[in-house]
């Protein structure tokens, strides 16, 4: 829900009750006027008739209501004077409504000429259901023009105010902070907007800066260890050519050596990585990927032959990319190549271009793989001897297809597995 | 020949020196900036092997003194840098090779050789050894002045043994130099076993004056015999 649309609901609810509140007590207020208003009039009538009545005695003797609004009737002294002036409400029938409808009536006693007599006076009065009604209704269209009114006002008004709230709110949405170094500035005066662009700033200043460091952090590590281990490589070279050790000695050294060789492939797996990360490929030109291919299958040949592996190459046109034709190479050698040694003897590598796919598919003895794991890094399969893969392979081509945006999926059918580059 | 290797890092030094010596080169070591910089210009050398990061400055600003001068061609950069952009501009000025870091000894012996046989050929590009000769533009091999048949990467094994003839070859700097980067998670040693073993008895067969000794397990040797 909409902070906008939330404010309203949390209105909403006190609107409702200040107007409940307000029309109760509007009408009692009202109905209070008017009761007083209709007194005085009654009262004044009142007056009116006694005085009258000194002049013309007819009037005492109207004893019934009728056509006039007033009843006079002859009554004892000690009832005359029991009788003070009463207001009180009452029921009439009106010929015009054809019902019963309340009257306001005033009791009182005078004396005339000794006699004494007690008078009503009437008063039509207003009709409190109906009054009630009318106000219960409109109180209920106050408060509906009310919401809408602000509902209006939110959406137009303050959809305005917080305008620049909602800019800063996309604007982080589309941050990625890979890509980007800043989110762009929007004017704005209102100091809660300035403080939260001013924190949004901080916070993602902070965060590209930790995210730099962390990602040349991996680069240096591997570039500082480059030379270290040349002197490892080397300095073993150099003992082994000697020829003066001991078998066993040599057969040490040769063991290390291998260890060495495989800490050097997870170095340059790691720079590769981190450089493709770091973006520092850049150097895009066209290629057909076809050629690379074939020669890619060219060089890897002897691999294939050695494990009697057959590899076919279908294509059905040359399929053009613009990238960086080493990136490029890594992505197809890796696929090709993970294709020939995750095989069986005698196994098949299929190789399918499309026009906007590449699709490389091997026989395997293993059943599929799990698609959510085979791009982690340092991920094997339990069958895979970790002396033979750095287990960055497959990340290194999900890296270069992060990098240009291709899709790689995976999939297993018939005891074969497929990879599926998809260019855009 | 004179060889001069810049270099900080003094383990390696030393490792490079004493390999290249082996060779019966003369070399001569830098180890920042300014020494290096005294040397090539009161020296000649026939190979410089430069460090990038070095003390005081830049390999790359040496080399483009050196090109400057017009000595640059025998330069090859060792960097640990694997980076596109150094490469490029290392040889924009001029340097021979780029070689990373870390690098096999059979690889630098490969490469100097190459600097040596480019900057100092006598009108051909051939590796001779005893009864047999590796025209290396030609792409031909002959054993007694007989053409034998070598495909592509034949060709190469030959070629870099030859070159480190009665020095350590060891499988993985083989692979690399053959088959490129592709052999990183090679099951490489039944393969390339079976290779040497291909190459053993086509030279045998041949009747050429030498041979591929296995070296414990770990890599092979060229042997005259």
């Amino acid at each position: 829900m909409k902070l906008l649309n939330r404010s309203l609901l949390y209105l909403s609810i006190p609107i409702f009750l200040l107007i409940s509140i307000w029309s109760v007590v509007f009408y009692f207020k009202m109905l209070d006027e008017i009761y007083d208003s209709i007194d005085d009039g009654l009262d004044n009538y009142k007056l009116l008739i006694i005085q009258k009545s000194k002049r013309d005695s007819t009037v005492l003797h109207k004893s019934e209501f009728d056509e006039s609004n007033y009843a006079i009737r002859k009554v004892g002294k000690s009832v005359a004077l029991n009788v003070k002036d009463v207001y009180s409400d009452t029921l009439m029938y009106m010929l015009n409504e054809e019902e019963m409808e309340p009257v306001r009536m005033l009791t009182t006693a005078f004396r005339h000429q000794d006699s004494y007599y007690k008078l009503k006076v009437i008063s039509s009065m207003v009709e409190e259901d109906d009054q009630i009604d009318n106000l219960t209704r409109m109180a209920i269209w106050l408060y509906v023009i009310l919401i809408l009114g602000i509902l209006i006002i939110n959406n137009f008004v303050l959809q305005k105010l917080w305008k620049p709230f909602y800019e800063l709110l996309e604007n982080l949405k589309r941050f990625r902070i890979d890509k980007d170094k800043s989110i762009p500035d929007i004017p704005t005066n209102i100091k809660e907007f300035r403080e939260f662009k001013s924190a949004t700033n901080t916070l993602i200043e902070h965060s590209v800066r930790t995210y730099n460091r962390q990602k040349q952090f991996t680069e240096n590590a591997a570039h500082e260890m480059q030379t270290p281990l040349a002197v490892i490589t080397n300095k073993l070279e150099l003992l082994l050519e000697e020829g003066r050790l001991s078998d066993a000695d040599a057969e040490t050294i040769a063991q290390v050596m291998q260890t060495t060789d495989r800490l050097v492939q997870y170095n340059k797996a790691l720079l590769l990585l981190s450089k493709i990360e770091n973006r520092q490929y850049f150097d895009n030109q066209s290629l057909v990927l076809n050629e690379l291919v074939k020669q890619t299958v060219n060089e890897l040949e002897d691999f294939a032959d050695f494990k009697s592996i057959k590899i076919k190459v279908k294509e059905n046109v040359p399929l053009e990319l613009k990238m960086d034709a080493q990136l490029a190479n890594i992505l197809v050698s890796n696929l090709i190549k993970n294709a020939i040694f995750h095989n069986l003897e005698n196994g098949r590598v299929n190789i399918h271009i499309e026009s906007d796919s590449l699709t490389i598919s091997n026989t395997s003895k293993n059943g599929p793989l799990d698609e959510s794991k085979i791009y982690e890094r340092y991920y094997r399969t339990k069958k895979t001897d970790k002396q033979k893969s750095t287990g960055l392979g497959l990340p290194i081509v999900k890296a270069i297809c992060q990098l240009y945006h291709f899709k790689i999926n995976y999939g297993y059918s018939e005891a074969q597995h497929f990879f599926t580059v998809t260019f855009e | 020949m004179k060889i001069l290797i810049i270099e900080d890092e003094q383990d390696l030094q030393d490792a490079i020196k004493s390999s290249l010596e082996k060779e019966a080169y003369v070399v001569e070591t830098a180890d920042d900036f300014d020494a290096a910089h005294e040397k090539l210009f009161i020296y000649e050398y026939d190979c410089i092997l430069l460090d990038i990061t070095l003390p005081n400055g830049s390999g790359l600003e040496l080399l483009e003194a050196l090109k400057k001068a017009g000595k640059s061609e025998n330069v090859i950069i060792i960097s640990a840098k694997n980076s596109l952009d150094d490469k490029l501009k290392g040889l924009e000025l001029g340097a021979d090779d780029y070689l990373t870091k870390p690098f096999h000894i059979a690889e630098l012996n490969a490469r100097v050789k190459a600097v040596l046989r480019r900057n100092k050929l006598e009108g051909k590009n051939t590796i001779e050894l005893k009864n047999i000769s590796l025209d290396l533009e030609e792409w031909l091999f002959l054993v007694n002045n007989q053409e034998v048949p070598l495909n592509r990467k034949e060709f190469d094994i030959h070629q870099y043994f030859l070159v480190n003839k009665n020095r350590l070859v060891t499988r993985t700097a083989l692979a690399e130099y053959v088959w490129g980067d592709h052999i990183d998670k090679a099951d490489n040693f039944d393969f390339i076993y079976s290779q040497i073993k291909n190459i053993r008895k086509k030279i045998k067969d041949a009747g050429a004056h030498f041979e591929i000794q296995a070296v414990y397990g770990i890599g092979y040797k060229l042997v005259e015999l």
